[in-house]
């Protein structure tokens, strides 16, 4: 170890070498090169630190860099920005809510046509055989025109199931649901709604009356919770939605809100 | 139930006119209990040697008369003895019919419309936007006047000068511009200072000053400053809240009343900047304030209301003014203030720091508060979706308008007392009626959340706007 500063000492009584500045310099000049040809030769395990650390390093440069950019440019009055508030609700955390979304007349128009606009226009056709599965029954099984329900079904709230002599279609309780995942398309916002019925099911009338949530049905959520209202200053509470996974594969169902 | 009715009506009573300033109008009178108050104020008319037309609202112990005497009286513990106060109430002789109907809705501002204010005398509108124009209308035809841009972030709030010659507007990056209403020209050079946006903008009254140059502006940075506009110059800062202040009133006094997120309340001398006092009370921010004179300070400048006002000679109609001013509120004027820990406190801001009241029943934080032009109401809006109604005077719960399915964000009142209009977030107007306490129209159009409402003085018209961007104007 060496004793008291003694490097400094004799740099503060005699200086440092004449050609001092230069060689470092030419030093500094050569480190990029060195630099190259290292990360050229070295291999393996070493190359793989090597890289490593020097990707840090540029990070930190570039940070760095950056930092200094900005303390530069002045700055300036503040921007003018989209959805101007009155001064009682600046300090107040509005959520953005989207517009009144209904005109009323609009949709009751297309709910007559049947016609939406839907994320989803075209569905894979659902065939007989793979929605409904054949109950076999009586003594020796030969019967068999009871069906169970293979995919996810919206059963009302107040449905009591038939006596099972007379139940033709079987919708199981775990295939069951009454709530389901509804983004907002403006929003960009999920919210957990219950469900109100089954709209439409593209496959076939069938479905629909069955109750049958596949990819591409349209459903009714009840979105009273969202607050939203109408030109009239009614709160709206059932808007349509399209599902838009498979719910039996995912147990879950996502649907996108039709606005 | 003949037999009641002639008990009623053979039963009588001895009664003592009184107006609500306590003075006693005539002897004693022998009423008989069927009494309605149709025949109340032909006696009260003729007692007090007026006009017949001139309505009357009567009380007794503080209930209102709807029908008949008998209505309020308890008439089991009555004792036929004493004699009972009624107690009656001016009315404006004029009255403001109701609006009804969309006149014109007029698209115009980019983005949405954050302030709305009629000029006092009436005949202008001016509207503040998030797209950085304050925009004039001619309210007659119903069309844009002048589009005046210069603010360079949202225009937040407007305000008339008392003589409807001036609008200042305050813009979200602190800096106040003042328009000539005329040309739509801008005066003078854009005042700066505010370190943040500016929240409140308020006139000196026109019966302290007849030139109209002095306002004061409250900002979110905590301090309040008065300018002067001839000069473009801020002549005062006043700087004691610790957070940003919200509302501000000059009122008819030369006080300056200041509201703020502190949760203080703070008087302000405006002719040397001294603090008076501090009104401490509220447990959170204070938003609102308003003053009993309020109505009165906005028509100051105008011939309605019993004032006069002579533009060929300022100084004459100012002095008018003043006289008329402290002949309508000889006892000072009052202070209400409301705040997000749901409660409204009334003050008699110019006298004592303790309050008159506090009035709590809300359930959510109060937006607005208004007195009434009379100063016997006030009302509140909060965001519970409902406004409730107050006695102005001791800070009674009158009753709660409810019919809003969202926020209440602002409400005002007609000339006449008479009636109330509500804006709120679920994008409807509601007029409401005083006398009924019920609602009387309800007016859908706006496509969004209203977010400024502005009752004309003359009465005539509603101005709104909203975040639909479209200014709509309401007519009976």
């Amino acid at each position: 170890m060496p004793q008291n500063e003694y490097i400094e000492r004799h740099r503060k009584l005699y200086g440092r070498r004449l050609d001092y500045e230069e060689r470092k310099r030419k030093r500094e000049a050569r480190e990029p090169h060195k630099r190259a040809e290292k990360a050229r030769s070295v291999r393996k395990i070493k190359a793989k630190l090597y890289n490593k650390q020097r990707r840090n390093e540029k990070i930190q440069m570039k940070k760095k860099i950056k930092a200094h950019e900005e303390k530069l440019t002045k700055q300036k009055h503040e921007k003018k920005e989209e959805g101007a508030l009155p001064v009682y609700l600046l300090d107040r955390d509005v959520q953005s809510r989207a517009k009144v979304l209904s005109n009323m007349i609009k949709q009751k128009r297309k709910e007559k046509a049947g016609k939406w606009e839907v994320p989803i226009p075209k569905v894979r056709t659902q065939a007989d055989a793979e929605v409904f599965k054949i109950v076999r029954s009586g003594k020796t099984k030969r019967k068999a025109w009871k069906r169970m329900i293979t995919k996810v079904c919206f059963v009302g709230e107040n449905f009591t199931r038939k006596p099972p002599k007379f139940e033709r279609f079987i919708r199981p309780m775990a295939l069951r649901f009454n709530k389901a995942h509804v983004t907002h398309p403006e929003l960009k916002a999920t919210f957990y709604l219950p469900i109100i019925g089954v709209k439409k099911n593209p496959n076939s009338p069938m479905y629909t009356n069955l109750g049958v949530i596949t990819k591409g049905t349209v459903i009714e959520v009840n979105i009273s919770e969202l607050g939203l209202v109408t030109q009239a200053g009614k709160v709206v509470w059932g808007k349509y939605a399209q599902v838009t996974n498979n719910p039996e594969n995912d147990g879950c169902i996502n649907a996108v809100l039709l606005v | 139930m003949e037999v009641d009715d002639d008990k009623i009506t053979t039963k009588r009573i001895l009664t003592r006119f009184k107006s609500d300033d306590g003075e006693v109008a005539g002897d004693l009178l022998d009423l008989p209990l069927n009494v309605n108050t149709e025949h109340l104020s032909l006696i009260v008319n003729s007692l007090l040697q007026q006009d017949e037309g001139t309505p009357y609202l009567f009380y007794v112990n503080e209930t209102e008369i709807t029908k008949t005497l008998a209505d309020v009286l308890p008439l089991d513990t009555l004792n036929t003895e004493e004699v009972v106060d009624i107690v009656y109430q001016k009315q404006a002789v004029f009255q403001v019919r109701p609006v009804t109907r969309c006149t014109s809705s007029m698209p115009g501002h980019a983005e949405a419309v954050i302030s709305v204010k009629f000029s006092p005398n009436g005949r202008s509108l001016a509207s503040g936007s998030g797209d950085t124009t304050v925009r004039f209308w001619d309210v007659t035809t119903q069309t844009p006047l002048f589009k005046c841009e210069g603010h360079k972030h949202w225009v937040l709030c407007i305000a008339w000068s008392p003589d409807s010659k001036q609008l200042v507007s305050g813009c979200k990056n602190g800096v106040i511009h003042a328009w000539d209403s005329s040309t739509g020209k801008q005066i003078g050079q854009p005042m700066r200072g505010h370190k943040q946006w500016i929240t409140a903008l308020s006139w000196e009254p026109f019966h302290l000053n007849h030139q109209c140059r002095r306002f004061a502006s409250s900002g979110k940075d905590g301090a309040i400053r008065i300018w002067d506009v001839i000069l473009s110059q801020c002549v005062r800062v006043l700087t004691s809240h610790t957070r940003s202040v919200t509302c501000i009133r000059w009122g008819g006094s030369g006080l300056i009343y200041s509201a703020s997120q502190d949760r203080t309340i703070k008087v302000w001398r405006a002719s040397d900047g001294v603090m008076c006092r501090t009104l401490e009370g509220h447990a959170h921010w204070v938003n609102t304030l308003a003053l009993s004179t309020d109505y009165l300070m906005r028509v100051e400048a105008t011939s309605t209301g019993g004032f006069k006002y002579d533009p060929a000679n300022p100084e004459e109609s100012s002095k008018h003014a003043l006289a008329k001013y402290q002949a309508q509120c000889p006892e000072g004027e009052k202070l209400v203030s409301g705040s997000d820990d749901f409660t409204l406190f009334l003050w008699n801001p110019e006298k004592e720091k303790k309050s008159l009241a506090r009035m709590t029943g809300h359930q959510q934080l109060i937006n607005c508060v208004e007195f009434s032009p009379d100063g016997r109401i006030i009302a509140s809006a909060s965001f519970d979706k409902s406004i409730k109604l107050w006695d102005g005077r001791i800070g009674k719960f009158i009753t709660t308008l409810r019919g809003h399915v969202q926020a209440v964000y602002m409400v005002a009142w007609s000339s006449d007392s008479r009636l109330l209009v509500s804006g709120s977030a679920d994008s409807t107007l509601k007029v409401w009626n005083m006398k009924t306490k019920k609602i009387e129209q309800d007016l859908p159009g706006h496509g969004d959340e209203v977010y400024a409402v502005d009752w004309a003085p003359d009465g005539e018209k509603v101005a709104s706007g909203g975040k639909d961007k479209v200014l709509r104007l309401w007519q009976n």
